[in-house]
């Protein structure tokens, strides 16, 4: 008999019952909720006269409504405002422990689970929201469920789940400089499309997802769903250990030498079985930019825009027509040209603390170009905030003109105030490039927080390993 | 939830892949606690000329003359006729209550998101995949016939054609059964609360850090 997968090894050790077609009743383990698929789950629960199963596995949090300016004046929008009210008050009524809008801790789900320590190896973990794959970074099972699976979970503790086929993605060698964990996998989902890995697993392994740091690894595994894929998974090891020890929701003493001892077998045996395997050479990936209205729409920022012409799919061709149409690009014209109206670093793929410091990196001595309207800066977390703050990393996007915000979803997605407007280009370190996602009409081109800070600076697309030296580092050679 | 019974609908073509549920329902409607009157913000961006908020009176507002849902041989659709990838992104289950709100109980196209398709079938939805020459073939009959109807058999898991074809599709025997039936997947989890909670007995000695 073959090996098993880690997707294999999680699986198994959370089916509570399998019918013979392969049905499975799957345990869940940590369940987060935010306000937006909540409501209607919490008022089923009421109905059908119903109480959670095990209220100690869900950890709550407002955070697609929430304002990212003068926060202590509440949520000017009403019905923003309920949504935020009603999971208060749901929370409450069950005892489920929620960090609250004006709570430092509070921030974007994908980020305080793992933050909290709340996230842990091993775990089944859904969420009603699609990015949940994020945890998956961990060695998790972690995938995005709907409103009636967020009551089912709240109710029973499971799931009814079939099991996806397993995929691996290798990514071997390491990257060249510049090129970071957001570059990694926008190519891949270039590479495999964005239903590439419907009905699969991703495990993503190689050398060069080896070498990332946790924040990079939840934000390969957060676009595992652009890539089709309800979950990513990437195996344990020393990295993810020294992650998770210490933070508030993690074991504790010998509980912690226990689970750090199961945690060590979660990877993949050797001999372990894929349905599909792909392998990507990291040396060759550049920096990415999408130019269309779905990720797998990406080019290297050294390319251009592509000709739908070129292409041979009838259907891809259309769709490439018709997202030139709404970018308002024209085939050939190279990325390095599109100028842009504003700029967006944050969401739950790209706003923790590495991600603020490579952008701050690159913002540093320089400024936002005139030409662009609004560069803002949405920290994951109250707590990824206070650490930016703490190693001057606001200072000096405040210096070089982006504004610096409260945490929140924010402009990945415009549920609260911060939206484009009809016709606008963003350089967005988000997620999801889709028609009218940041706001009806707004044009999205998804990129690393690095790439975001040197478009910002230069009021166009540049290779971020060609940017000119910024003003002080110039006087200090 | 509703039984799903057989039944002859009036078939919509939607001719894009990849459409996302951000197309679907725009965020903005997502700020509801309800489960239902989604419908009339089905496909907001595409439908109407303006820009949609929620609590708007709908019926006064421009509706976009190129959209195919606007086309009056298409009113009452109850099939809608999709390409790849349909329901792609946001999990967000106001997708498929707004296109069972606005009427559809059936969509038929190559593949689906896998949350997407998941959440239909809490909802009385039916998602059926057809080999793409076939959903292909659907495209070229739906735009050359007005009035042109499919008969949904989820029994014999079937697709028939107003020429009499019949396309087969698949179906988990398990979800088939409960949209059948009209079943709450709830109420049949919690018969197996014993084993819910022996599991979670056994669990606990394993890995009591999870507790």
């Amino acid at each position: 008999m073959p090996g098993k997968t880690l997707y294999d090894k999680i699986w198994d050790a959370h089916a509570v019952r399998t019918e013979a077609d392969g049905t499975t009743l799957l345990y869940i383990d940590r369940h987060l909720v935010h306000e937006v698929t909540s409501p209607q789950a919490f008022e089923g629960l009421r109905l059908a006269g119903r109480k959670p199963w095990r209220t100690d596995t869900v950890l709550a949090v407002p955070d697609h409504n929430v304002p990212t300016t003068d926060r202590h004046l509440g949520i000017e929008d009403p019905v923003s405002r309920v949504q935020v009210e009603t999971l208060d008050s749901n929370c409450a009524r069950y005892g489920i422990t929620e960090f609250h809008m004006d709570d430092a801790r509070q921030g974007i789900v994908h980020v305080i689970g793992p933050e909290q320590g709340a996230t842990l190896p091993g775990m089944t973990i859904v969420c009603g929201d699609s990015h949940t794959s994020t945890h998956g970074a961990f060695g998790a099972l972690a995938f995005g469920i709907g409103t009636s699976e967020v009551e089912h979970v709240l109710a029973t503790q499971c799931l009814i789940q079939s099991k996806a086929r397993n995929m691996l993605v290798r990514v071997n060698g390491q990257p060249g400089p510049g090129v970071t964990a957001k570059d990694i996998v926008l190519a891949i989902i270039g590479e495999i499309g964005t239903a590439g890995g419907t009905g699969y697993t991703i495990e993503f392994g190689g050398e060069a997802i080896r070498g990332l740091s946790m924040e990079g690894r939840m934000t390969v595994c957060n676009m595992a769903i652009e890539a089709g894929a309800r979950a990513g998974l990437i195996a344990v090891d020393e990295t993810t250990i020294e992650y998770v020890q210490g933070r508030p929701f993690a074991p504790k003493g010998d509980l912690w030498d226990q689970a750090v001892a199961a945690w060590f077998d979660l990877r993949s045996d050797d001999d372990a079985h894929f349905d599909r395997v792909v392998e990507m050479d990291a040396a060759g990936i550049v920096p990415q930019v999408t130019w269309g209205t779905s990720p797998e729409m990406v080019a290297p920022v050294d390319g251009r825009v592509p000709d739908p012409r070129d292409m041979a799919d009838p259907v891809k061709q259309e769709a490439a027509g018709r997202a030139l149409t709404y970018m308002g690009l024209e085939a050939g014209m190279p990325i390095t040209q599109i100028q842009l109206d504003r700029v967006f670093i944050g969401s739950c793929t790209n706003s923790r603390i590495e991600d603020l410091r490579a952008a701050a990196a690159v913002a540093r001595g320089r400024r936002v170009a005139s030409t662009i309207k609004q560069a803002m800066v949405v920290p994951g977390s109250g707590l990824v905030k206070r650490q930016a703050e703490a190693e001057g990393l606001d200072a000096i996007f405040k210096a070089a003109g982006f504004e610096w915000r409260e945490p929140g979803c924010s402009m990945c997605l415009a549920m609260n105030a911060d939206r484009l407007e009809p016709g606008e280009r963003c350089a967005s370190t988000s997620n999801r490039n889709f028609e009218g996602r940041q706001g009806q009409g707004g044009r999205t081109h998804l990129v690393s927080p690095a790439m975001a800070a040197a478009a910002a600076v230069s009021g166009h697309f540049v290779d971020l390993r060609d940017l000119p030296a910024a003003a002080d580092e110039r006087s200090a050679v | 939830m509703d039984k799903f019974e057989t039944f002859s609908g009036l078939v919509m073509p939607l001719d894009r892949a990849n459409v996302d549920t951000d197309a679907i329902i725009p965020k903005q409607f997502l700020k509801s606690v309800r489960r239902t009157g989604f419908g009339p913000n089905l496909f907001d961006e595409w439908r109407y000329l303006d820009h949609g908020e929620p609590d708007q009176d709908n019926s006064r507002r421009p509706l976009n003359p190129e959209f195919v849902l606007n086309e009056p041989r298409y009113a009452g659709a109850r099939i809608l006729l999709a390409r790849d990838n349909f329901g792609c992104g946001s999990s967000r289950e106001h997708a498929v209550w707004a296109l069972q709100d606005y009427g559809f109980r059936v969509v038929i196209a190559p593949s689906f998101a896998d949350i997407f398709y998941n959440n239909c079938f809490k909802n009385g939805v039916l998602p059926i995949r057809l080999g793409a020459d076939e959903v292909d073939r659907l495209f070229q009959q739906v735009q050359a016939a007005p009035d042109y109807r499919l008969t949904v058999d989820l029994q014999a898991q079937t697709v028939t054609t107003p020429g009499g074809e019949a396309y087969g599709f698949e179906v988990d025997a398990f979800r088939k059964h409960c949209l059948l039936n009209g079943l709450d997947d709830i109420a049949l989890t919690l018969q197996h609360a014993d084993d819910i909670s022996s599991y979670e007995e056994r669990r606990r000695r394993e890995a009591p850090w999870l507790f």
